[in-house]
């Protein structure tokens, strides 16, 4: 930092306000996808309240599945998938940067490690879709 | 040689939880969290549910599943709390609450799979 | 296209003004004309004490760095005619503390700068009279990264450096990347003691701000998300090969 002198007095430093992020819509978007963290960390809840529901009787585990038909949660549950899949693409889309894959001395663009990412991330939904649905 | 951070450990975690989130969360809550409750597709039954979940490898996933999606939140959420509400001071604070919660939800996680039995 | 537009630019005088306010003025519209060049219109023909840094006016120098409608930008490489009919707004740098009009203080960029220790390292170094030999593929390994001009419009942009100080930055981090990854260099692991640290590489949250807004592509967020990896990975090699390793 300079040091204040007779020709130079202090500078200004503005303070950064809370609201910062509000700034610039390349900004939000940065705090929604930190944000999706706690809509992430809901599904984890959610799963764990199902895993209680189903050891606990089929009483307990109808009154979960019906707790889930409520528009409380119906809603929550909407928002929280669109949070849980702007997290998913931000994060195939991100992940590559961190990684320098080299090809015959070239650098591979983001986007040939970010596309074998959403492969496997279809052929496992549609795997695990599968599963659950064959009966 | 001067001591090195303990960051990678928490950034190592935070991938992991970001990787298991971003694969599977969107068709667990696409699923039981809309398309069973709404009747679009049909819902396994409870008796369907625990013949799948019997197997070692589903409580493997079913752990993965409840316990590294945890640290995800913790990290991301601590940085959330410094960049967005401006708290950093607290940061003690904040990493008990963000880091002592994962562990406390990995816990929770683990007991409550281990009664699936 | 009319041929004039107005510029409402940051005037701070320290000791008179308690804090900068804006200052209109009309200039040409012309439509090969700079950012820079309009400033040094006002300066020539309006207003002399307008005071701002610039040198090479070709985007290599990294002295013209400003805030322009908000965003951090090199006026000697933005086009006026692509903010008419305007006004535009043009202040100083964010995020650093400004001595006067819009110019900033650089110090703490450079400090961080020296941080990072941006020269080859070598435990021994060759006589004068061998080579380096490097092949196109090592060069291209560390190439992106060298191509920081040191304009700081990173800076300005990174949310995390405007909120903690302490931050050491993109420019700084990708610098220290452009190191480690030159063949020539054997520093890796002492740079890793510096910047592996909460107020070095882990401070990052990946907003992406910087590399939008490098003039040169350098990707400042793709070397310190890199550098996390290798920082992880050294850390792990830390417990698996305690003395091994290196």
């Amino acid at each position: 930092m300079v040091s204040p002198t007779e020709y130079l007095p202090k500078s200004y430093r503005p303070r950064v306000s809370t609201y910062w992020w509000l700034a610039r819509w390349a900004y939000l978007k940065f705090i929604l996808r930190e944000a999706s963290c706690v809509f992430v960390a809901w599904t984890v809840i959610l799963t764990l309240i199902g895993i209680r529901a189903l050891t606990r009787g089929p009483a307990d585990y109808a009154e979960f599945e019906k707790w889930l038909r409520t528009p409380i949660l119906l809603t929550l549950n909407i928002i929280s998938f669109f949070f849980v899949v702007f997290h998913a693409v931000t994060w195939f889309d991100l992940a590559p940067k961190a990684m320098a894959v080299r090809v015959r001395g070239k650098r591979l663009p983001s986007v040939a490690i970010a596309a074998p990412n959403y492969v496997v991330w279809i052929a496992i939904s549609v795997a695990v879709a599968w599963i659950l649905l064959r009966g | 040689m001067k001591k090195r951070s303990n960051e990678p450990l928490l950034w190592m975690l935070f991938s992991a939880g970001g990787v298991v989130a971003a694969l599977l969360m969107p068709i667990h809550l696409l699923l039981f969290g809309l398309a069973f409750p709404l009747g679009w597709l049909q819902s396994p039954s409870r008796d369907e549910l625990l013949i799948l979940v019997r197997h070692p490898v589903a409580r493997i996933y079913l752990l993965l599943l409840c316990s590294l999606p945890w640290f995800h939140w913790a990290h991301r959420f601590r940085f959330t709390l410094y960049d967005g509400l401006q708290i950093k001071h607290l940061n003690e604070l904040i990493n008990v609450f963000c880091y002592g919660g994962a562990v406390v939800g990995t816990v929770v996680a683990v007991y409550l799979v281990s009664q699936l039995s | 296209m009319p041929n004039r537009i107005t510029l409402q630019i940051t005037r701070y005088h320290p000791g008179h003004d308690e804090k900068p306010r804006l200052e209109t003025y009309e200039v040409p519209l012309r439509k090969e004309w700079v950012v820079l060049d309009a400033l040094n219109y006002i300066k020539d023909y309006l207003d002399g004490s307008l005071s701002f840094r610039w040198s090479c006016r070709m985007g290599v120098c990294g002295s013209c760095g400003m805030t322009v409608n908000g965003v951090p930008k090199l006026t000697c490489a933005t086009f006026v005619s692509d903010y008419a009919p305007g006004p535009m707004r043009i202040e100083p740098l964010k995020h650093f503390p400004v001595l006067r009009d819009l110019v900033v203080d650089t110090s703490d960029f450079l400090v961080k700068l020296a941080k990072s220790k941006p020269w080859i390292i070598r435990s021994v170094k060759k006589s004068l009279e061998e080579e380096y030999l490097q092949t196109p593929e090592q060069l291209e390994a560390y190439k992106q990264f060298s191509m920081c001009i040191n304009c700081m419009l990173c800076y300005a942009a990174c949310p995390v450096y405007g909120l903690d100080p302490l931050f050491s930055g993109p420019a700084a981090i990708a610098l220290a990347q452009r190191y480690n990854m030159d063949s020539r260099d054997e520093g890796a692991g002492e740079r890793l003691d510096i910047l592996s640290h909460h107020d070095g590489i882990w401070a990052c949250t990946f907003v992406g701000e910087c590399t939008k807004v490098c003039p040169k592509n350098v990707d400042p967020a793709s070397a310190i998300q890199q550098y996390k990896l290798t920082a992880s990975l050294e850390w792990v090699k830390s417990f698996v090969l305690p003395r091994g390793g290196q």
